[in-house]
């Protein structure tokens, strides 16, 4: 059993990387409009961009 | 003179050579709505960014320095048919967006925790029934203590924060309890595993927190989305001012950016959004929306005129006297002032609650210890169950009871068109059993249209329609409106003070006053009738009509009114305007109680007196003068259409032309609370069942797991109930 030694932890590492992902992408802002980015998973291409920003 | 519009005041610096703007847009509400738009504004040249919110209704654009002017894309956003105007962030608003960023980072962590501490928890729970080393369970409470400490001192900062300001005012809130719950939990159980117990609580903690933490982001997120759109509706009033940047040149710009001196333009039909005072000029304004009085008063060289204010006939100069909010006649303000100092204090049902709770749930914990000692129990084994015995009734299901149905409850509100400015105005408005209703701008509608629309022919009134658009006077502009007019006679001509001229088919058409159009001998049945109105004629050559404008009452006002009695509510009207007005208002509603040219000062006197004898009023009103009395009464509520400091005054605003809303609201409130109360029982009930099986001390943490977990579902559950109201029934 002493490899739960390596494995538990090995779990608990997993989770944080979840919840560091998690935060960035509330950091990121692709919580702050929900409704949006629903309609936008289902639309038929991207709006056509400009030169990207640089 | 032509004026330029200038948004510049609301263009931010996004850095790397980029402008930024928010935009509050009117009517995106699909993904059509969306990618046209984003479209649409991506194909102006220089446009490096161009997104849609489509839960907040905005539009976020980001353009190259210098080569574009705001301007085009209001212009360009027009032609997509879509209103929008530029939107300042308010600090209110800023403030909710960064706390609720926080609830959900809290949230986030305490999940993360739970489910890492769950599956740390169960191998132990399972290995306690069969065999599990001591050496492995030990090191499974560790590694449990390690994700549970940091996780709950970040996660339960709302709480202790909340508890703790509490306690320093020595009061009790929900907070408190919780507080002790998760603290004396933790700390239990990190005692326990140091001495290789069989059972810790760590996800018994950290679990209530995510739960609370669930229904504390609820709560947040619904107030910061009315507010959201309290600020778009603010943003989409659009109030600018004409501001003379030079002798002769003006300019029209935000009322975000008129400062007190500064000289603005009110032209006819205008309304007035500073306060000042006139230096030049003569004319007549309609101050309804200030004291409800809706005969015009004449205005010239010295005559202080307030925000909201109509201007009617001529043009005139004011000099800005205070910035945009801060302003007021000075009594409306020391009555305000007053009311407000006198508002008693609301204590919310779950304050109320948690009075009654947190005393009796810490006795009955230490009443638990010192039972387990007398009986002889060891003081370690007697403090683990006094400690099971609070985990077991922390107030898991009580923190949810009221917030699951407030989020539910103003949700429903929301698409009934009733926002809400505060948050315990559920409970306050459920108890509601008298209405005071202003007249001007609430019963009525804030906007003059035609009454007698019905008895000119349908070719007359299209023609006078379009004839009316050629004037700037707010009478013309009813007419207009009534007549659904879009484009405008071509060679019209406005005579001022008199009225418009034009010709069609080589008729001569005239829309003014009566003598302007030789109607002055026609006999104007309604208009002795009803004294409020304006009276216009039409002419088309030979024939001639007389049309009757005033504001009418709400389309829906009387039903509402009698909607209201029926649930056993009073009804009373209470107006700054003249007798015949207010009577022919409340005959019109059958409205019985009624008093007209009443002062601020006996609004607010009306209002005391009724609390004294017990009842609970509701206040309805839009006026400045209403300012005070929407503060002193037990709770209140504006039309959008309201002045800036009445809106700001009321607890609850509402949307649209109809009054429905004040009774659908009513409904929903009355719904909401009794959820509340059910809730309340239903978590009592959960800790009547489990605190027995606490006290005598055979709680293993997966029964505290179970009935936690159970009752909070069973509560949101309930709550969800709050959505939908019996049509029909009181």
């Amino acid at each position: 059993m002493e490899v739960l030694v390596i494995l538990v932890p090995l779990a608990l590492g997993l989770g944080l990387v979840g919840l560091i992902g998690f935060l960035w992408s509330l950091k990121s802002g692709q919580y702050d409009d929900l409704e949006g980015a629903a309609w936008r998973a289902i639309a038929d291409d991207e709006p056509a961009r400009q030169a990207p920003r640089d | 003179m032509q004026a330029t519009r200038d948004f510049s005041h609301y263009v931010r610096d996004a850095g790397s050579g980029l402008s930024h703007i928010d935009l509050a847009v009117e009517g995106v509400s699909c993904a059509g709505c969306m990618s046209k738009i984003e479209r649409g504004l991506s194909a102006i040249p220089d446009v490096t960014l161009a997104r849609v919110n489509l839960t907040d209704r905005r539009v976020a654009l980001e353009w190259k320095q210098g080569a574009l002017d705001p301007v085009s894309f209001i212009d360009r956003l027009a032609e997509l048919g879509y209103k929008a105007y530029p939107f300042e962030t308010a600090d209110a608003e800023a403030a909710e967006a960064e706390q609720s960023g926080f609830l959900l980072r809290c949230l986030g962590v305490a999940a993360f925790a739970t489910m890492n501490v769950m599956m740390l928890s169960i191998p132990v729970w399972s290995g306690n029934v069969s065999d599990m080393i001591p050496e492995q369970r030990d090191f499974f409470h560790w590694m449990s203590a390690l994700i549970a400490l940091p996780a709950a001192a970040y996660a339960g900062q709302p709480f202790f924060r909340s508890a703790f300001r509490a306690l320093r005012t020595r009061n009790v809130n929900m907070d408190v309890p919780i507080s002790i719950g998760v603290m004396l939990a933790l700390a239990l159980s990190v005692i326990e595993t140091v001495n290789h117990a069989e059972h810790t609580y760590f996800d018994a903690a950290i679990m209530l927190l995510t739960f609370l933490l669930v229904g504390r982001y609820l709560d947040q997120s619904m107030r910061r989305r009315t507010r959201a759109v309290a600020g778009n509706l603010a943003a989409l009033k659009a109030e600018t001012a004409t501001k003379f940047v030079g002798p002769d040149e003006i300019s029209q710009v935000p009322i975000a950016a008129i400062h007190p001196g500064d000289v603005v333009l009110l032209r006819p039909g205008e309304r007035c959004a500073v306060d000042g005072t006139v230096i030049e000029g003569r004319s007549e304004i309609d101050q309804s929306l200030i004291t409800g009085e809706t005969r015009h008063v004449a205005a010239e060289r010295g005559t202080a005129v307030y925000a909201g204010s109509l201007n009617i006939s001529g043009t005139l100069r004011v000099r800005v006297s205070a910035a945009s909010e801060a302003t007021l006649l000075a009594e409306i303000t020391r009555l305000l002032d007053n009311a407000l100092q006198a508002r008693s204090r609301y204590v919310r049902l779950a304050d109320r609650a948690s009075r009654l709770y947190a005393p009796v749930v810490h006795a009955t914990a230490l009443l638990t210890v010192l039972g387990w000692v007398l009986m002889g129990a060891s003081w370690h084994d007697a403090i683990v169950t006094g400690v099971a015995v609070l985990i077991i009734t922390c107030p898991c299901a009580l923190g949810l009871a009221i917030p699951t149905v407030q989020t539910v409850a103003s949700g429903a509100m929301f698409r009934a068109g009733v926002l809400l400015n505060s948050g315990d105005s559920i409970e306050r408005l459920a108890e509601v059993d008298h209405i005071i209703f202003d007249k001007t701008g609430t019963l009525t509608l804030p906007e003059l249209e035609v009454v007698n629309a019905a008895d000119i022919p349908e070719e007359a009134l299209r023609l006078a329609g379009q004839l009316a658009l050629s004037s700037h006077h707010p009478v013309a502009a009813a007419v207009a409106r009534t007549a659904n007019a879009r484009s405008p006679l071509p060679g019209a001509v406005e005579e001022p003070g008199q009225g418009v001229r034009g010709y069609v088919g080589g008729r001569e058409l005239k829309l003014g006053r009566p003598a302007f159009c030789g109607a002055e001998h026609l006999p104007s049945d309604n208009a002795c009738l009803d004294p409020e109105a304006s009276i216009v004629a039409f002419s088309m050559g030979e024939t001639r009509y007389l049309l009757s404008v005033r504001q009418g009452l709400r389309p829906d006002a009387q039903a509402v009114i009698s909607a209201l009695l029926k649930r056993g509510i009073k009804v009373e009207i209470l107006s700054g305007d003249r007798e015949p007005a207010v009577r022919a208002a409340a005959h019109a509603l059958g409205v019985s109680e009624w008093r007209a040219g009443v002062t601020p000062a006996d609004k607010i006197a009306r209002i005391e007196e009724l609390k004294s004898g017990g009842l609970k009023v509701m206040m309805v009103g839009d006026g400045l003068n209403d300012a005070p009395s929407l503060a002193a009464a037990y709770v209140s509520m504006s039309p959008i259409s309201a002045a800036h400091l009445s809106q700001a005054t009321a607890d609850l605003v509402f949307l649209g032309k109809p009054l429905a809303p004040v009774v659908a609201a009513i409904d929903f409130a009355r719904k909401a609370l009794h959820l509340m109360r059910q809730n309340l029982w239903l978590a009592v009930g959960y800790n009547l069942l489990a605190v027995p099986i606490a006290i005598s001390g055979v709680v293993t943490p997966l029964i505290a797991a179970a009935a936690m977990s159970g009752s909070s579902l069973l509560v949101m559950l309930n709550a969800l109930r709050a959505r939908r109201v019996a049509q029909g029934r009181p």
